[in-house]
């Protein structure tokens, strides 16, 4: 008995942090519990646990890597709602790789349902399939899961804890749980006595959680309302800890030069690096190079010195050759049909358009480069590495150095952008791999800006081939095909780190995840095809913001666009028409964003606008962009967006990540291009793979709808519809339609 | 061979050597960690810093060539207190990832001490060389304005 910071002996290793004398709480298993990864020295807490009361207030951990979208704002804001503690009483870490945090709506998306019809049943189909993220270990962030996924179990989190903790102090003041009430971190009972939660935590922890009610959304204090981030000071002061600014006691820094070709060397030679000094060694990694030495600059410095002869890339070896391999695979049967509805491929009266679209290669490029810190010893393994997949580092680090799981621990860290790249965990087998070389010596290494360009997972290139039919202003058939190589069943087959081989890159199965933005937009059109042919290529593709639907919802949307035109009918209205029987939260999403950008009203000559709108992770989002011409260049004055998310859980935080990640997707429409040649990324830093700055950005008006019946996701939802919003747009404002991204390559900009 | 510097008012001394950019002394010599490599050609303004009140890109600079005394964002607030700067970044909840802020707010500090009244066109000059990959720039403009009027009000 007694107050937690009595009870040194239950001290929670998350990662390497260890969090003092506090006791665990969890929401409960599911099916069967997953092991609890929250070690307690005593090793008894049987929960899977997402709080620790300690003396200070609470920590939450979350499973979710904060890229910079916010989540583990409104993942304690869960917890807190349900808990009742103060906001400021509230500390945010990230979790360890552990089975018990499964994303189980990241699985539960791999469903063949069209999304934005999910009824209840299907809502619960969806929710058991996520039990089967559990079984495959799938601690995963991406998809834009993370709300969807942490919804009810956060709160539940919260409640089972709030009413153990009711019931411990029950106990003590012989009183009936029901007869208590909790505040900011209290249980207060009706005689104004108080015991706070460090008071009775320890006897709560043994109490059997009752079954618990979730609150009433109108009861809600913290949810829905736009919350300061838990990150926001330590990020504004630079305290905050990426994990290219870990600092350990006798650490030595590193870089590499792998091969940008993705296979081996031939040769190399690095007597010049050698020289230099402030060297402490090159190292073969064999498909390349590494250096360790006094600072990371030194280190950057030396693997450029090493002469080295690269063996040739299996992929096609130029930007043309592997635009003809994906073009190929239009000659073979689709993989995959994502829609089917009538007759697409029929004769239908009225008027055929024809069209041809392609998309290039994109970067990442996050903000923060990719690194890793490794301490390798005779039986363990330490990994320091902002990532959005701990699980699959874990296993891919102890592979590397030939451990069990269990010897490598993993801290993850706050990232400097993900975008789907750091789900990857190349960086950390690399650092794992130079630290078996230095024994006992922390080594951390940080890869360049070329290294990160030229070693990327890119976004796919992609190209599609369209035929549509209208008829007396209505659509009639839409008939799609798309080629590009699959990201999800790539990342399935693809090793962490060694070249992939032919063999590994002759996918089977479908991707229906690869034709988003196309297959499941909430239309009624009669005729309504989507087919997709994967390409089977060895060139590393990866996830990326909305990936799929990045390139699908700018082929589609652009498409309907032109539908639209040839139908000689108002593009707005024409969307709105063809969601009018079928979603109405997408209707009313485009006809906010008309209301808001003002649509009919006429615009001055040199202006014009485009309507964009795409359907993505359970959310229909709706922008309009404005252009104008100035001096020959056109700029991008402003963009309106409508978004429906189901719940808003935190209003800011989701205007945020609209506007960031519509700039996101505007940058690569604007001017985001990887090209090969000598099969190597051509590009190599931001002054030839840039993104739009401050002087090019446009003014932002959001508005956030809360119509649909599910909660959706957030993130990556404002890409999509970018690109095709600026293409309509561009069409708009000097009657060319460009099918080919990036948009500098037809239109010039400010 | 020593270089010495003031940084944050500390009077410190680097052993690198003097080609070596001041980024790389201030992270991995001294532990000033708050200071970000972005890009290392200045091109990303990830690793702005002042020297003598001027915003400088610590990239491209070797710390043999400074000349004057190097504030970082760990010195851009007066002990706990924040900058006018920090506290209208927090006002505005500007930062996402964060990782591109503290060059963003030394370049913001920079643009303010000479131009105490920016309009829109004068912060998309000074700050065009600062990226966001997260695309905060809505709101870091909203808050070097909020920030401008808070200095001017005194
Ligand atoms: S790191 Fe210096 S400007 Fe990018
Ligand atoms: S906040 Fe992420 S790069 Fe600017």
């Amino acid at each position: 008995m007694g107050r937690v910071a009595k009870i040194a002996r239950r001290t929670f290793l998350v990662g390497s942090a260890a969090v003092a004398g506090g006791v665990a709480f969890g929401v409960y298993k599911f099916v069967e519990p997953a092991p609890n990864p929250l070690n307690s020295s005593e090793g008894r807490i049987s929960l899977n646990a997402f709080v620790i009361i300690t003396e200070d207030g609470v920590t939450l951990v979350s499973p979710k890597a904060e890229m910079g979208q916010g989540v583990h704002t409104t993942w304690a804001a869960l917890i807190a709602e349900e808990l009742d503690v103060d906001w400021k009483d509230i500390t945010v870490i990230h979790g360890p790789p552990a089975k018990a945090y499964y994303n189980s709506a990241l699985f539960g998306m791999a469903l063949p349902f069209k999304d934005y019809k999910v009824n209840d049943f299907q809502q619960a189909m969806r929710e058991f399939a996520g039990n089967g993220a559990k079984l495959l270990s799938l601690q995963m962030t991406g998809g834009s899961t993370s709300m969807r996924d942490g919804f009810e179990r956060m709160r539940l989190a919260g409640a089972t804890a709030r009413e153990v903790l009711k019931r411990a102090a029950g106990k003590r003041l012989g009183l009936a749980p029901d007869a208590l009430e909790t505040r900011d971190g209290q249980v207060i009972a009706p005689d104004g006595r108080t015991l706070s939660y460090q008071d009775v935590a320890v006897e709560a922890a043994d109490i059997n959680p009752p079954s618990v009610e979730l609150r009433d959304p109108s009861t809600w204090r913290y949810l829905g309302t736009s919350l300061p981030r838990v990150d926001m000071e330590d990020k504004i002061t630079g305290k905050a800890m990426y994990s290219i600014d870990v600092v350990l006691e006798g650490m030595k820094f590193a870089s590499v030069r792998m091969s940008p070709r993705r296979q081996g060397m031939r040769r190399f030679d690095a007597s010049a690096a050698k020289a230099m000094s402030g060297i402490d060694g090159v190292i073969d990694m064999g498909e390349g190079i590494a250096v360790i030495a006094d600072n990371t600059w030194i280190a950057m410095q030396a693997v450029e010195a090493v002469d080295i002869d690269w063996e040739p890339s299996l992929y096609p070896d130029t930007t043309a050759g592997l635009m003809q391999e994906i073009e190929a695979a239009f000659d073979a049967a689709p993989n995959t049909v994502g829609r089917d509805d009538g007759t697409a491929d029929a004769d239908h009266p009225g008027q055929e358009l024809l069209a041809e679209y392609s998309v290039p290669y994109l970067a990442h490029a996050t903000m923060e480069p990719m690194n890793a810190t490794a301490l390798f010893t005779d039986d363990a393994l330490s990994i320091w590495c902002g990532n959005q997949s701990p699980t699959s580092i874990q296993s891919a680090c102890a592979q590397e150095v030939g451990f069990e799981p269990e010897q490598v621990t993993v801290t993850t860290t706050v990232m400097g952008g993900g975008f789907g790249r750091r789900g990857e965990a190349d960086v950390a087998v690399l650092a794992a791999r130079i630290a078996k070389k230095r024994p006992g010596v922390p080594i951390k290494l940080t890869w360049s800006r070329e290294e990160d360009m030229r070693r990327d997972f890119y976004r796919p290139a992609a190209m599609a081939r369209m035929r549509g039919v209208v008829n007396a202003g209505q659509p009639v058939a839409v008939d799609v095909s798309f080629a590009a190589s699959s990201v999800i069943l790539q990342s399935r087959a693809r090793p962490a780190l060694t070249p992939f081989t032919v063999e590994q890159a002759a996918l089977s199965g479908s991707d229906p995840e690869g034709l988003s933005g196309a297959h499941d937009q909430p239309y009624q059109i009669p005729n309504y095809r989507v087919r997709g042919h994967i390409v089977p290529s060895t060139l590393p593709i990866g996830y990326w913001r909305a990936v799929g639907a990045s390139f699908g919802g700018f082929f589609f949307d652009s498409f309907i666009d032109e539908m639209a035109h040839a139908a000689g009918r108002d593009p707005l209205a024409f969307r709105i028409d063809m969601a009018r029987e079928e979603h109405a939260p997408s209707v009313r999403v485009l006809e906010a964003v008309g209301e808001m950008s003002n649509w009919s009203a006429a615009r001055s000559a040199g202006r014009a606008l485009g309507v964009g709108f795409t359907y993505s992770f359970g959310s229909p989002v709706a922008q309009v962009v404005e252009v104008v011409e100035e001096d020959g260049a056109i700029r991008i004055a402003k963009v309106w967006i409508a978004a429906d998310v189901g719940i808003a859980l935190d209003p800011g935080n989701i205007e945020a990540q609209l506007t960031g990640g519509c700039l996101f997707g505007l940058s690569a429409a604007v001017m985001g291009e990887v090209t090969f040649r000598d099969g190597e990324a051509e590009q190599s830093n931001f002054y030839d793979y840039d993104a739009l700055r401050m002087g090019a950005a446009p003014a932002f008006d959001v508005q956030i709808l809360e119509n649909a019946p599910y909660i959706g996701g957030v993130g990556e939802i404002g890409t999509p519809p970018a690109a095709p919003a600026l293409g309509n747009a561009l069409f708009a404002l000097a009657g060319k339609r460009a099918r080919t991204l990036p948009f500098n390559q037809s239109f010039s900009f400010v | 061979m020593t270089v010495k510097l003031v940084v944050n008012g500390d009077a410190l001394e680097s052993a690198s050597a003097p080609d070596t950019p001041l980024l790389w002394v201030l992270r991995d010599e001294f532990g000033l960690t708050g200071t970000k490599f972005g890009c290392g050609v200045a091109v990303c303004g990830a690793c702005t810093v002042h020297v003598d009140g001027e915003a400088m890109r610590s990239c491209q600079l070797p710390v043999g060539d400074v000349d004057g005394a190097v504030t970082t964002i760990e010195g851009l607030s007066d002990g706990e207190t924040l900058s006018a700067v920090q506290t209208a970044w927090v006002a505005h909840q500007v930062a996402q990832c964060g990782y591109c802020q503290a060059g963003q707010q030394m370049q913001a500090a920079s643009l303010l001490s000479d131009n105490p009244q920016p309009t829109d066109a004068d912060i998309s000059a000074a700050m065009n060389g600062n990226l966001c990959r997260c695309g905060t720039y809505p709101r870091i403009r909203a808050a070097i304005h909020t920030a401008a009027a808070a200095l001017r009000e005194g």
